[in-house]
């Protein structure tokens, strides 16, 4: 009977073992939920949105956000720009440390920098930075990383060289890629391969799939207006999971909330539920490279126009969103989007204008323009194109194919534009400017997904570019989404709006456009 | 016996290659790459990351490398984690799978083996139709459709048990995932033994030790249950197997990190390492733990030689 | 084939497997027939009926899916496809594992060594993974689920038939064949095979829910059959979603793939026991 021995011991060790990791839910810890794993808590080397949120709690850079998403002095106190906009000065505080109480000095914002750049360390943010003087040389491995445009004047000042100037630099210095490196050796053995912070808390452990555990840093310089002692990130990847924690009370903000489920949460939790207009846009994109919309700017019009967005938003989406008629979302700092002609017309009016611009083109009930629309393999993808094809089809009489695949390949398809025509796309701004939306549509920019070329568009955007003045930028950009939303290069559809169920006993919780809520301007009320 | 052993453990090593080999060929053909997203990278940018991860050297080189590490147990960085290596994930996450695993398979044999008894010795009564019959029940009901239906009756409609893996309760959260894996099992293993053990009961040592007046408990335990345990002992290598497939449902059901889990969003980010290491890590596994299992079965059956 | 039928004329004598056997014709009947009939079309897309509980109101029986179609009629698709998955898959392992098998056995010797080795090499195999592996790879084609399926269900099948092919080969009739000079392929096809009908028919019962299960997980992980058609296993995967608000967009689809799956192996279990029988006799 040894078998029955062994199989004893193995009940008993599976028992005690599934006894022991209880989380404490004591009264100064923030438990947040986490969508997905941080693929890394490098600074350069992380990519997600969730390893983002993270970072801004570990981490600090020059500039950080205020709770409502306005600039703000973070690790640097203050900073100069030349008049031709070219070179920035930041001088860095004398009381930034690490958390293992060594000065933060420029230095370490240089080699931040260095290493975004470096063909060695691979950063996928590394071309967010290529207006910095030879940043460009330096990622095709043409020039070593100190030749980098970013240098320590002396310990607490740092000096940034650009190529041309970049009025949103302030924003990017926010992105955790700019964040400053810690070059001595010191790892405190917590996971993360180099786990020194300079943030309001610093990483106590992680456990990949399931918890970041991050605590106070009380050598932060601002350590005194944290009021947080702990913050628990619980890594929960489906949306559900997150809600029926909530729900149990053991999670005190959610970082979605599942689409089957907000009906029921909306009536649950009223104002517990919070729903923000956020910087993204989703649209369908056409292959303006090949036939049928090629140089068919009617169709494309047509195709725009008879898609009634109020109904996508209410019975499709359904979670607040707002009907898209431009390309910047509305909240984008220092910008006014105009909106696509038709946006005060009326549905029915629109889908008149439609049928008449569908026929011009030169399709018809004898001759319908049948076509393909991609999207990635996702229920919620499936019904609102689902929707649009019924659209299309009652007003246009247009045939048209769903064709899902695979997220991976979806995007390589539109990239090499040989098979796509009308392609589902979407696009989060990554810092609070028009330039990360009008950017995307510059014949040369990597991520211009439609094939869109205008060459007085790029010109706009390029004099936009050189502009210091803010005022005359504004007009130059806001000419150039109206010159683009004419062309109909893609059909903006709707705005994305964020949503978090946040627990009454959190304070401080503000919504803004970029969804990016630090834990250091939190606080718990015990009394809730 | 060491020399059994040996022999088996020298004939796994053709079929650990071919997986190795089929798998990386498998990942290394799948469209799309694992650093695509829709911000698209410049690229100078994209070609420091492939040549970072050493993608840009001709394919027989990277398996070739690849294997190299394989045999020192380095299943190389994950494509998606770049802080951790794919030997590291494992580590991390075959633990949750295989407390959750091992419960359920000791359940069964537990649970399967009493039932199974039970119903052998009442055999043709009602009881044993209707044990019978729930557990034939219980092999068709997929444990997709089963656990769900535990988590909308005692999570979400009673609120007894929490529906998802939660930190805050350390054995409650384990008996939902836990049932739905050992369901399935329990009932194959009460078939298994109610029919092994009805042949036992008819053999003609039990029949005599009956006459010499034993009571049935006495029989059970000291001359029935060992022999009739040998079908199940030799079911437990496709046990293994089912509750490793039933747990990449299970784990996505209930939200579980477990390795699972991560293997379906690894396939489904083409973490080429990450999928890799998978594979050959459950290949691995499961001709260890049938090799496991034969030994055990001539532990139990004296008749039978390891050779 | 005079044996096949005093089988199947047998086994239709046995309860289990007469109730079973009826209860699964009928349902494949009703799932072929009634689509026909049904005044809902199982693509029609509604959004004024989402997930409207079952009735006679519009004749949605089964009630209605998150995108306001008709659940009763894409249940009955859903039976189709799986059924038909199953039952093609089961016939490409039927036919690897039959020729694999009885070569292995008729030929013999060191033949036979081998190519056991392999099916034991291959039983190591992690295959659920592989065909996860292969379905992100290929696309989610719907072909490749067959191939898939049929090749991990291939092996008992082989290793069975080798055995039944091993007594076979001693018998009168295949000794006189081997004597007139008749080949070694034509005495495998034509005296050989014909004569495994029987422990064929018994496995290809006990494949076939197999089959199914399999086709369901990997719809149910979304990497099966995709949308808009759609399967048991699919519906199944739609029906979690929205169980809380609507439980029987999963208990329907759910239940009646149990059913199926029960009465394949009610329908294996007599038919096994029949064969035993025949066997020991």
């Amino acid at each position: 009977m040894r078998l029955r021995h062994f199989v004893l011991a193995c009940v008993f060790g599976a028992l005690l073992a599934a006894c022991g990791t209880d989380a404490q839910l004591d009264g100064n810890t923030l438990h947040r939920g986490l969508a997905t794993d941080p693929e890394s808590l490098d600074p350069q080397k992380a990519r997600s949105v969730q390893a983002a949120h993270v970072l801004r709690d570990i981490r600090e850079g020059l500039l950080g956000l205020s709770p409502d998403g306005e600039l703000v002095a973070a690790a640097a106190e203050s900073w100069e720009v030349s008049g031709d906009g070219l070179v920035y000065t930041f001088r860095i505080r004398d009381d930034a440390r690490w958390s293992n109480g060594e000065a933060l000095t420029a230095e370490h914002f240089v080699a931040g920098l260095q290493r975004l750049v470096d063909p060695a360390v691979a950063g996928f943010y590394a071309q967010t930075i290529e207006d910095i003087v030879n940043a460009r040389a330096i990622i095709a491995g043409d020039a070593p990383v100190d030749a980098l445009g970013a240098t320590a004047v002396d310990a607490n000042t740092l000096e940034i060289t650009l190529e041309r100037p970049v009025p949103y630099l302030l924003s990017l210095l926010t992105h955790p890629s700019t964040f400053p490196a810690y070059t001595g050796d010191f790892a405190d053995g917590a996971g993360a391969a180099d786990s020194a912070s300079n943030g309001a808390y610093r990483l106590a452990s992680w456990a990949p799939g399931s918890l970041l555990r991050l605590e106070r840093n009380v050598n932060y310089w601002n350590d005194d207006a944290t009021a947080i002692d702990n913050v628990y990130y619980h890594v929960l990847v489906q949306d559900v999971t997150q809600l029926n924690r909530y729900r149990s009370g053991e999670l005190h903000i959610t970082d979605n909330v599942p689409p089957e489920h907000f009906k029921q949460v909306r009536e649950e939790y009223g104002e517990q539920l919070r729903v923000a207009p956020y910087l993204g846009t989703y649209y369908y994109g056409f292959n303006l490279t090949r036939p049928p919309f090629k140089g068919n700017k009617a169709l494309r019009q047509a195709l725009s126009m008879a898609i009634d967005r109020d109904m996508l938003v209410n019975r499709i989406t359904g979670r607040g969103e707002r009907p898209a008629y431009s390309w910047v979302p509305p909240g984008t700092n220092n910008y006014d989007p105009p909106e696509l002609g038709f946006s005060e017309l009326s549905q029915d009016v629109r889908n008149d204008v439609a049928r008449r611009l569908y026929e011009e083109a030169g399709y018809g009930p004898d001759r319908p323009l049948s076509i393909e629309l991609r999207y990635n393999t996702s229920a919620t993808e499936q019904r609102f194109a689902l929707a649009v094809q019924a659209m299309w089809a009652d007003t246009l009489g247009v045939e048209t194919t769903l064709v899902a695949e695979e997220f991976q390949v979806l995007l390589e398809n539109i990239r090499e534009r040989a098979v796509t025509e009308v392609f589902r796309g979407s696009w989060i701004g990554d810092y609070n400017d028009a330039q990360t939306f009008l950017g995307l549509m510059q014949s040369d920019s990597t991520s211009n997904m439609t094939g869109y070329s205008n060459p007085e568009y790029d010109s706009l955007l390029n004099r936009a570019a050189a502009q210091t003045d803010l005022e005359r930028r504004r007009l130059y950009l806001e000419e150039a989404e109206r010159l683009m939303l004419a062309d109909h290069a893609m059909i903006p559809l709707y705005f994305y709006v964020s949503k978090h169920l946040v627990h009454p006993s959190v304070r401080g919780w503000q919504d803004n456009v970029l969804d990016y809520h630090y834990s250091q301007h939190l606080s718990l009320d015990a009394a809730q | 016996m060491a020399r059994y052993v040996l022999a088996r453990l020298f004939s796994a090593i053709p079929t650990l290659f071919l997986v190795v080999l089929l798998s990386f060929m498998l990942v290394h053909a799948a469209p799309g790459g694992p650093f695509d997203e829709e911000r698209v990278l410049t690229d100078a940018v994209r070609q420091n990351i492939e040549r970072y991860y050493k993608l840009d050297e001709p394919l027989p080189t990277q398996f070739v490398s690849y294997l190299g590490g394989v045999l020192q147990g380095d299943f190389g960085p994950s494509y998606r984690y770049r802080d951790y290596t794919v030997s590291e994930l494992i580590a991390g996450r075959f633990p949750v799978s295989m407390q959750i695993g091992a419960l359920a398979i000791l359940i069964g044999i537990a649970v399967g083996v009493g039932i199974g008894t039970v119903a052998a010795l009442r055999q043709d009564t009602l009881l044993d139709r209707v044990v019978m019959g729930v557990a034939m029940t219980g092999i068709s009901v997929p444990v997709f459709v089963f656990a769900p239906i535990l988590v909308l009756a005692f999570a979400v409609k009673l609120h007894w048990l929490p529906a998802g893996w939660s930190g805050a309760h350390g054995v409650s959260r384990m008996l939902l995932p836990v049932l739905s894996l050992a369901l399935p099992q329990i009932a194959y293993i009460a078939r298994l033994t109610r029919a092994s053990m009805i042949d036992v009961l008819k053999s003609g040592y039990i029949r005599t030790a009956r006459a010499q007046g034993l009571g049935t408990y006495a029989i059970i335990r000291y001359h029935a249950l060992k022999p009739a345990m040998l079908p199940v002992v030799s079911y437990l290598g496709p046990a293994i197997a089912g509750v490793l497939t039933g747990s990449v449902v299970v784990e996505q059901i209930f939200g579980i990190p477990g390795l699972g889990s991560t293997f379906v969003t690894g396939a489904l980010n083409r973490d080429y390492t990450l999928v890799l290491g998978v594979v050959i890590f459950y290949a691995a596994l499961i001709i260890a733990l049938n090799l496991l299992v034969d030994v055990l079965y001539g532990v139990i059956d004296p008749r039978v030689r390891l050779r | 084939m005079s044996a096949a039928v005093r089988v199947l004329r047998r086994a239709a004598g046995i309860p289990s497997v007469k109730v079973s056997g009826g209860i699964l014709a009928a349902i494949a009947l009703l799932a072929i027939a009634l689509p026909w009939v049904s005044p809902n079309a199982y693509l029609d897309i509604n959004f004024d009926r989402v997930l409207h509980a079952p009735g006679f109101a519009g004749m949605h029986l089964f009630g209605t899916d998150d995108l306001g179609r008709d659940l009763f009629v894409r249940t009955m698709m859903g039976i189709r496809v799986t059924l038909l998955v199953a039952v093609i898959a089961s016939i490409v392992s039927l036919v690897i594992g039959v020729l694999y098998g009885a070569v292995a056995g008729y030929v013999g010797g060191r033949v036979d060594a081998v190519m056991m080795r392999i099916v034991d090499a291959l039983y190591a195999v992690p295959f659920i993974f592989f065909v996860i592996l292969l379905m992100v790879v290929f696309e989610r084609n719907f072909l490749l689920i067959f191939v898939a399926i049929g090749a991990i269900n291939w092996l008992d099948m082989a290793r069975i038939v080798r055995g039944q092919t091993l007594s076979l080969k001693e018998r009168e009739f295949v000794e006189a064949a081997r004597l007139n000079g008749v080949s070694t392929v034509r005495i495998i096809l034509r005296h050989i095979a014909p004569n495994l009908f029987g422990v064929v028919i018994v496995y290809v019962t006990l494949t076939i829910p197999q089959a199914i299960l399999v086709e369901s997980f990997l719809s149910f992980l979304g990497l099966g059959i995709q949308e808009p058609e759609t399967s048991l296993g699919a519906l199944v995967n739609n029906g979690v979603k929205h169980m809380e608000t609507a439980p029987w967009v999963l208990l329907i689809p759910g239940g009646l793939l149990a059913l199926i799956l029960l009465c394949f192996n009610f329908l294996g279990d007599g038919l096994r026991d029949l064969f035993d029988a025949r066997q020991s006799r």
